[in-house]
């Protein structure tokens, strides 16, 4: 896997999210997953079984931090409660980078718990960039900022979402975690193509990559992280690899989250992807 | 337009209540989203409206469900859609949701269906079941230092045990909601519906009975202990950094108990407590508070 600056450069290979209902298989038999990604929030507290069962599962396996609440691209400044709980995590976790995503979330205090799309405008490219550059700068520790799923867009835009993410990742200097399927759902509801999008991204400041299922309604998609990866998905991540290279790569199900097996089996299908351009160089 | 004030405007619209079909309000103000050839600037601004209220609402729904029993689903729900559009989150973590739940309830007795005292209760228990399962824990004091205690020493209470004066007897009920919920799957749908009748009709008798609780946690599970009004005052007055000689004449002011039934009763606290590991350095634990 490439490792790069914006990844603390780690070879890590295909991860699975840490989920409450696969604990109990992973303490009693142990499977072999090469990291897991944890949710920092989950673990921003001051004790009880959270952190305990966080200590045993990095007792036995890598573990990147990846955040839902950071909002770079919230108007009001960064939250220092947050930061600081933030970081005493990433010291506990060595997480080797971090992630985050490319929206707002909260305003004047006050908190959606939902990521929002950014209206892509240059005041807000350079707002967020400023963010990105000071939590790293705090915490200490590479930061990826994530491509989310939207179902809405802004008149004031001035910019695609692509020139947008690579006007914010230019400005803040910081790497990304590609989110193939968010691109894919966000090109369904917003009608542009994906490749384009895809074929845009500075290679070299790729991170991560996410994959996972949605769930299709009517007249949009929704990004529900509960099904299987789907095909046109796969094939997506198959151009972004051959453009990218191999990185590491983590399958997200958040939601009617099937066995432990069967989350793992459908993140290994990865492998067959990250293995071809390697296949194809010798 | 400045990105802060389309983010105050779009946080307007995506909080502000949903209509009783759970749509976004017909005229809310949409008009800085794009439409396009398949949903109207609104029906997009709805997407995140309704994605809002699920999401906090069944945040809210899993951290209260001895609530949901004293008031029954319906009246829950009304509670939660009102104190949710009084109080929205202020936190980063939802975790946090319910920390104003108390406070408002107290304001707003409308919502408590007729068992406010009952209500206020059982929110200050499981407010105090969230607190309990993830706050800090300081070390335990060691036998070495249990040694040490005499009336000038001064001892800290563990930081995750939440201490409470309640006029029902709330702790049994919730164990019997636990119960319930552990059960569903394993029964057949009638045998829970009628399971659900009996719960709710014990709940509907329940008659007041003050208790003095403490919830704490053990080997990372919360468990409520009933405790005697001395031991509670005495625990009280330790977590405020009284010493023990200070916090056991507090325990026992105006008290009945004679001197030898007090010295029986310290030695089984202490006993307890000890086993328990509540008690902790008492620097620590003060210093901890004031972060």
């Amino acid at each position: 896997m490439p490792a790069n600056r914006f990844n603390g450069f780690k070879d890590y290979g295909i991860g699975i999210g840490l989920r409450i209902p696969h604990y109990g298989h992973i303490f009693e038999k142990k499977p072999v997953v090469d990291w897991f990604e944890i949710i920092s929030e989950n673990y921003m507290i001051n004790g009880g079984r959270p952190l305990a069962t966080l200590d045993r599962i990095l007792d036995r396996y890598r573990v990147v931090q990846h955040g839902v609440s950071m909002y770079f691209g919230s108007a009001e400044p960064l939250n220092r409660e947050h930061l600081r709980r933030l970081k005493a995590l990433v010291k506990h976790t060595r997480t080797p980078w971090l992630s985050d995503h490319l929206c707002w979330g909260s305003v004047d205090g006050t908190y959606s718990h939902d990521l929002l799309p950014m209206p892509y405008t240059f005041e807000a490219a350079k707002l967020t960039a400023r963010k990105v550059r000071e939590a790293r700068d705090y915490l200490e520790v590479p930061i990826a900022v994530e491509n989310v799923s939207s179902y809405a867009e802004f008149h004031m835009s001035e910019m695609t979402e692509w020139e947008f993410l690579n006007e914010v990742v230019e400005r803040a200097d910081c790497g990304i975690l590609l989110d193939v399927n968010n691109i894919y759902v966000s090109s369904r509801n917003h009608n542009f193509d994906p490749y384009e999008y895809l074929n845009t991204i500075p290679a070299e400041r790729v991170a991560q990559i996410h994959i996972a299922g949605h769930s299709k309604f009517q007249k949009y998609i929704l990004d529900t992280h509960d099904h299987p990866v789907i095909d046109p998905v796969w094939k997506m991540y198959d151009h972004a690899i051959r453009r990218i290279g191999p990185t590491a790569t983590l399958l997200e199900w958040d939601d009617r989250i099937p066995s432990f097996d069967e989350v793992h089996a459908e993140a290994l299908k990865a492998e067959k992807y990250i293995q071809a351009p390697v296949a194809a160089a010798l | 337009m400045t990105l802060l004030q389309l983010q105050r405007r779009m946080a307007h619209a995506v909080m502000q209540p949903l209509t009783s079909a759970d749509r976004i309000a017909p005229k809310t103000d949409a008009g800085f989203i794009k439409p396009n050839d398949r949903l109207r600037s609104v029906e997009r601004l709805e997407i995140y409206s309704r994605s809002y209220w699920f999401r906090v609402l069944d945040s809210l729904y899993d951290d209260f469900p001895g609530l949901r029993s004293v008031l029954g689903q319906r009246a829950f729900h009304r509670l939660s859609r009102a104190y949710l559009a009084e109080c929205p989150s202020r936190s980063f973590t939802l975790r946090n949701l319910g920390s104003r739940l108390e406070d408002w309830l107290q304001r707003n007795p409308q919502y408590s269906g007729g068992r406010h005292a009952l209500a206020l209760d059982m929110v200050r228990l499981e407010w105090a079941h969230i607190e309990a399962f993830d706050s800090a824990a300081e070390k335990v004091l060691g036998p070495e230092d249990l040694l040490e205690l005499g009336p000038s020493f001064r001892a800290g209470l563990q930081p995750y045990i939440r201490l409470l004066s309640l006029r029902y007897p709330v702790d049994d009920l919730r164990i019997q909601v636990n119960r319930a919920s552990d059960e569903r799957g394993a029964a057949s749908n009638v045998a829970l519906k009628h399971k659900h009748r009996n719960l709710l009709r014990r709940v509907s008798r329940s008659k007041p009975q003050p208790i003095f609780l403490a919830v704490h946690r053990l080997a990372f599970t919360v468990y409520y202990r009933r405790i005697a009004p001395e031991e509670y005052r005495l625990l009280n007055a330790l977590r405020k950094g009284q010493t023990i000689g200070r916090a056991i004449r507090r325990a026992f002011e105006n008290s009945s108990v004679s001197t030898d039934e007090q010295r029986s009763m310290l030695e089984t606290w202490f006993a307890a407590w000890a086993e328990l590991g509540w008690l902790c350095p008492a620097a620590k634990s003060k210093r901890k508070r004031l972060t």
